[in-house]
């Protein structure tokens, strides 16, 4: 019995060390400034003074929006265009088929440190810098997804897919009225990886993007938090900060088992 | 015959918006180093022809040496940190308790949101006069600790941070590893009268060996791309110390412009953290499990 107490006493400290910051950081940003630097949660009177500033000096409401378009084309794109890749590769027969997996398998392994300066300069020609191809187009494809979507798709058996073809369907139409439906997880788990990782990606913004009406949330907050613009005030910076997390936390907090469970997919296969 | 052909033509066409992006992003870029490394390019005035001297050059940079070892640092003090914290907790977890989503969950949420989310809040945890660590150091009679300003802390406190963040995820992947242990291995052992330790040292441990190993891969891949922490919490200070590779390479491309020489060091930095995954994994497949 006493095992078991000091069992949940260190998984609630451990709970306490994760969350409570979070907890912190959100009351911080209600606080007045000067009552930020302590321990404790409740301050003298609730203020959005911060909340105001950073509406005021920075677009974060346009960035919120270039973030969605940005995170959302990508995630598109990469579950049509992986899915169809991945179909071809586990459900038909044609010439090179190997040769093109063994290539998708190699490439995932190239440090993305050995192409971001070339990509880079690639922009440039391209005159893509300060554009929302920039930022989009080269996230368009996953060969990580191309792997979760194969794999999945060779459990689908393949009397199914004979019946769709005796009833005149295309491949597009098998994979699209036949296989996507069934297909619900693993369109979830490539769809939230997908999705977090352009929503956190900072680097790549950062590089292409120079114009504030085209910044990203998280590369607006780091601009603003870095660039000075902040003015070192606490406050105001984690007001920032909390802006930026909210969206993600609330679509943890609904969907926070796929979340778990597409990392670790991510994790084990990777 | 045509038929085969038909379907020939419809995979290819089902592939090729593949293939066009990547021969675009991909390949073009990975050739494009390999001329760019021989060349001083500023972005703005021609390529300049260099030869071998963006090389020579790299072998002399005592800066990009000095990141280097930062970068080792950073991963000797987080590697280890990762591996313990996330035994400890997912070992917790497996035992039979209660509301072990919850927990699982909440150890998890660091992992979902943005490093930047996670420098701003840390600058302030870290603060010096005000932070929120050093208070409750000091309300405990303990020294304050100079997390960010000293030298010889900044790094750790930036790997501190790092383990934070990622370990949720390892949690998951432990727990995941010990839930493929056979139970009968630890009857076994009740039955031979095996303390807690000794099941924990000869049968979790070795059975967990390939996790362990997958978690190092993962946290060394993650740790060579750490760039946006010390960007934001320390901008490579003090004195270089917390100044990663992947955060010289940037600064040398786009606070110098000197692209020929930033994707040199780009092209010797992949090189460096491919071997290193090689040398692991290699490690790997010698497992006898």
């Amino acid at each position: 019995m006493a095992k078991k107490a000091a069992l949940y006493a260190v998984l609630l400290a451990g709970t306490v060390v994760f969350i409570y910051p979070f907890v912190w950081m959100v009351f911080a940003t209600l606080k007045p400034e000067m009552e930020i630097p302590t321990f404790g949660l409740w301050p003298s009177r609730f203020t959005l003074q911060h909340y105001e500033q950073v509406f005021a000096k920075i677009p974060i409401g346009r960035a919120f929006v270039n973030s969605i378009v940005v995170a959302g084309a990508i995630t598109a794109s990469v579950l049509l265009f992986s899915s169809m890749v991945g179909y071809a590769l586990s459900r038909l027969r044609f010439p090179g088929k190997n040769l093109m997996f063994m290539l998708i398998l190699f490439t995932m392994m190239i440090p993305f440190q050995l192409t971001l300066i070339p990509l880079y300069v690639l922009m440039v020609k391209l005159h893509w810098t300060d554009t929302y191809l920039a930022l989009i187009v080269p996230g368009m494809m996953s060969g990580f997804g191309i792997l979760l979507f194969r794999q999945f798709f060779q459990t689908i058996p393949q009397a199914l897919l004979d019946a769709a073809r005796v009833d005149g369907l295309s491949d597009l139409q098998i994979l699209f009225r036949v296989i996507w439906p069934l297909s619900r997880p693993v369109l979830i788990t490539v769809g939230i990886l997908t999705f977090m990782n352009s929503w956190n990606e900072v680097l790549w913004p950062l590089i292409v993007v120079r114009k504030s009406e085209l910044m990203t949330m998280p590369q607006i907050v780091t601009i603003f938090a870095v660039g000075g613009m902040a003015e070192a005030q606490l406050g105001i910076k984690l007001a920032a900060a909390t802006l930026l997390a909210v969206p993600i936390v609330l679509a943890y907090s609904f969907f926070q088992r796929y979340f778990i469970e597409s990392m670790a997919t991510s994790g084990l296969k990777g | 015959m045509t038929r085969i052909k038909h379907k020939n033509l419809v995979a290819y066409g089902l592939v090729a918006p593949y293939w066009i992006h990547f021969s675009i992003f991909m390949a073009y870029p990975l050739i494009f180093s390999l001329i760019l490394v021989f060349h001083k390019w500023d972005v703005y005035t021609p390529m300049q022809f260099v030869g071998l001297r963006n090389f020579v050059r790299l072998f002399q940079d005592d800066l990009f040496l000095q990141s280097l070892l930062n970068t080792l640092l950073f991963l000797l003090i987080h590697i280890p940190l990762q591996i313990v914290a996330a035994l400890l907790f997912s070992v917790l977890l497996n035992e039979k308790i209660r509301a072990r989503g919850f927990f699982r969950a909440a150890y998890f949420m660091p992992v979902v949101i943005s490093g930047v989310v996670i420098s701003l809040l840390w600058q302030q945890l870290y603060s010096q006069e005000n932070g929120v660590l050093n208070l409750l150091l000091a309300h405990i009679g303990l020294p304050k600790i100079p997390w960010l300003i000293s030298p010889e802390w900044a790094m750790p406190s930036i790997a501190i941070m790092a383990t934070w963040k990622n370990v949720g995820l390892y949690i998951v992947l432990f727990l995941a590893g010990l839930q493929t242990i056979p139970s009968y291995l630890y009857e076994a052992a009740d039955i031979d009268g095996a303390s807690v330790w000794q099941k924990f040292r000869s049968i979790t441990l070795p059975m967990l060996n390939p996790t362990v190993l997958l978690v190092m891969i993962l946290s060394t891949i993650g740790g060579f791309s750490l760039f946006i922490e010390p960007y934001m919490l320390t901008g490579g200070g003090p004195m270089n110390r917390t100044l990663s590779a992947m955060l010289y390479i940037y600064k040398q491309a786009f606070y110098f412009n000197r692209m020929g020489y930033a994707a040199t060091l780009g092209f010797f930095f992949a090189l460096l953290i491919l071997s290193v995954v090689l040398v692991q994994r290699k490690i790997i497949e010698q497992e006898p499990e």
